[in-house]
């Protein structure tokens, strides 16, 4: 009965991506039903499955477990991406808690309406080569170590590496000032697991397109 | 170098009530630092304090911390209100996500465009009624415990009763069809260290008023 943990999403990244990378990272084998239609979503919601009718829903050890930030920390946890103790736990969890802000503002582009991209992307740029990459050039610089948190892979660093390839998406230069952060993934890429799941046919999802907001609209509202 | 820990911010409740609620029900005392001009905010930035230039930050055991759930986990971890394994924790962080959720509802209402109030409170009435209190009020009668888990304190429990009090705010009799969560708040609120800070003069923060929002929209340029 306790198999392989089972991942209810849409077939896209969405707030699931983040799981998906952490699983895999972890080496977890995961597997993944699709909501294809509203009625997917309804049967869900109906048969109770989802605490807050609300996905990402994953079955893991015996549980229904919904709301993002918690399947994340406890995989982390699990798998021993979450720190020593209860301080670098703190770390950790501020650098994680600002990649996710990040990932939402990259995330809501596909989402803008046409005469509010260009500003949006804007501050997109701005924000995360003024606010948030220089802080993990920084935390880089200044332990000289190859992760963000006790010389040590993290989910820190899953979820940096993770926001990296999608700020790269939005601007392919947009790493240019930060030589750190170019190593540093280049670096995590490399970790075989991760390597593995950034190769073509893994679980890893596409970039939203824009011609598939519509039929998301359609299945979330 | 430890001290009480030192929360900055504005003078109300914002993102920080729940940090005021979770270290007041830990028995912690804290200082205050408010944010009240432009300057203010200005100066923490500049003097590199804020990591990610933005409040909450609390100063605690020595680290700036910022971010209003590391914030959250820490405490909540470092006075034992976080579980005693990893699944409790899991049903801890699942619980209150949700009223994190609510109560982010709650929260922006005030700065909504006033012709969009009537419609968002009313969604906000039918998520806590039909979204979010059932599952707290189904936990309370499937377990019969008188804490959401682990028959012990928690997190959980804090953030379930500030939720819940922030709700009635909105309309008193929200928890009409929720028995065991009115009996849950009445318990809840009567531990001594939350009773207290229930009281008039405590640190609590009352709720945001029209001029508030305004002054935080000056402040924080949205």
């Amino acid at each position: 009965m306790s198999g392989k943990p089972k991942l209810h999403y849409f077939n896209g990244r969405g707030r699931m991506e983040a799981i998906r990378w952490l699983l895999a990272a972890a080496g977890v084998e995961f597997e993944e039903c699709f909501l294809e239609t509203k009625d997917d979503l309804t049967k869900l919601q109906k048969d109770g499955s989802l605490m807050f009718q609300q996905v990402p829903m994953v079955e893991i050890d015996g549980m229904k477990m919904v709301q993002t930030r918690a399947i994340l920390n406890y995989i982390a946890a699990k798998h021993n991406l979450y720190g020593k103790d209860l301080k670098e736990r703190a770390l950790i969890d501020m650098y994680v808690e600002a990649l996710i802000d990040l990932y939402e503002l990259l995330m809501t582009h596909a989402f803008q309406p046409a005469d509010k991209k260009e500003q949006h992307f804007a501050n997109i740029v701005d924000k995360t080569t003024n606010r948030y990459f220089p802080v993990y050039e920084k935390v880089l610089k200044d332990h000289g170590q190859d992760f963000l948190v006790g010389n040590r892979l993290s989910r820190a660093d899953v979820h940096l590496l993770e926001t990296l390839l999608m700020a790269e998406e939005c601007k392919p230069d947009i790493l240019a000032q930060f030589p750190l952060l170019q190593s540093f993934k280049a670096r995590i890429s490399n970790i075989p697991t991760i390597k593995k799941f950034l190769q073509p046919g893994s679980q890893r999802k596409p970039p939203l397109q824009e011609k598939d907001v519509p039929k998301l609209m359609k299945i979330f509202h | 170098m430890a001290g009480k820990p030192k929360l900055h911010y504005t003078k109300g409740r914002g993102k920080m009530e729940s940090i005021r609620w979770l270290l007041a029900a830990a028995g912690v005392e804290f200082e205050e630092e408010f944010i009240e001009t432009k300057e203010d905010l200005e100066k923490l930035r500049t003097d590199g304090l804020l990591m990610f230039q933005q409040v909450p930050m609390v100063e605690i055991d020595g680290m700036k911390m910022v971010q209003t759930r590391a914030i959250l986990s820490y405490i909540a971890g470092k006075y034992n209100l976080y579980g005693k394994d990893l699944k409790e924790r899991a049903w801890i962080d699942m619980y209150v996500e949700g009223t994190t959720d609510l109560m982010g509802m709650i929260m922006y209402l005030p700065f909504q465009p006033a012709d969009t109030k009537e419609k968002n409170l009313a969604l906000i009435i039918e998520r806590a009624t039909t979204r979010y209190f059932p599952v707290y009020e189904k936990a309370l009668k499937d377990h019969g415990n008188d804490y959401l888990v682990g028959n012990k304190l928690s997190w959980a429990d804090i953030h379930l009763l500030e939720a819940i009090l922030m709700a009635e705010e909105c309309k008193p009799d929200i928890l009409s069809a929720f028995p065991l969560l009115q009996a849950f708040k009445g318990r809840i609120s009567n531990i001594p260290t939350i009773k207290k800070f229930l009281q008039p003069g405590s640190q609590r923060k009352p709720p945001t008023d029209e001029k508030f929002v305004a002054f935080v929209r000056k402040i924080f340029n949205i």
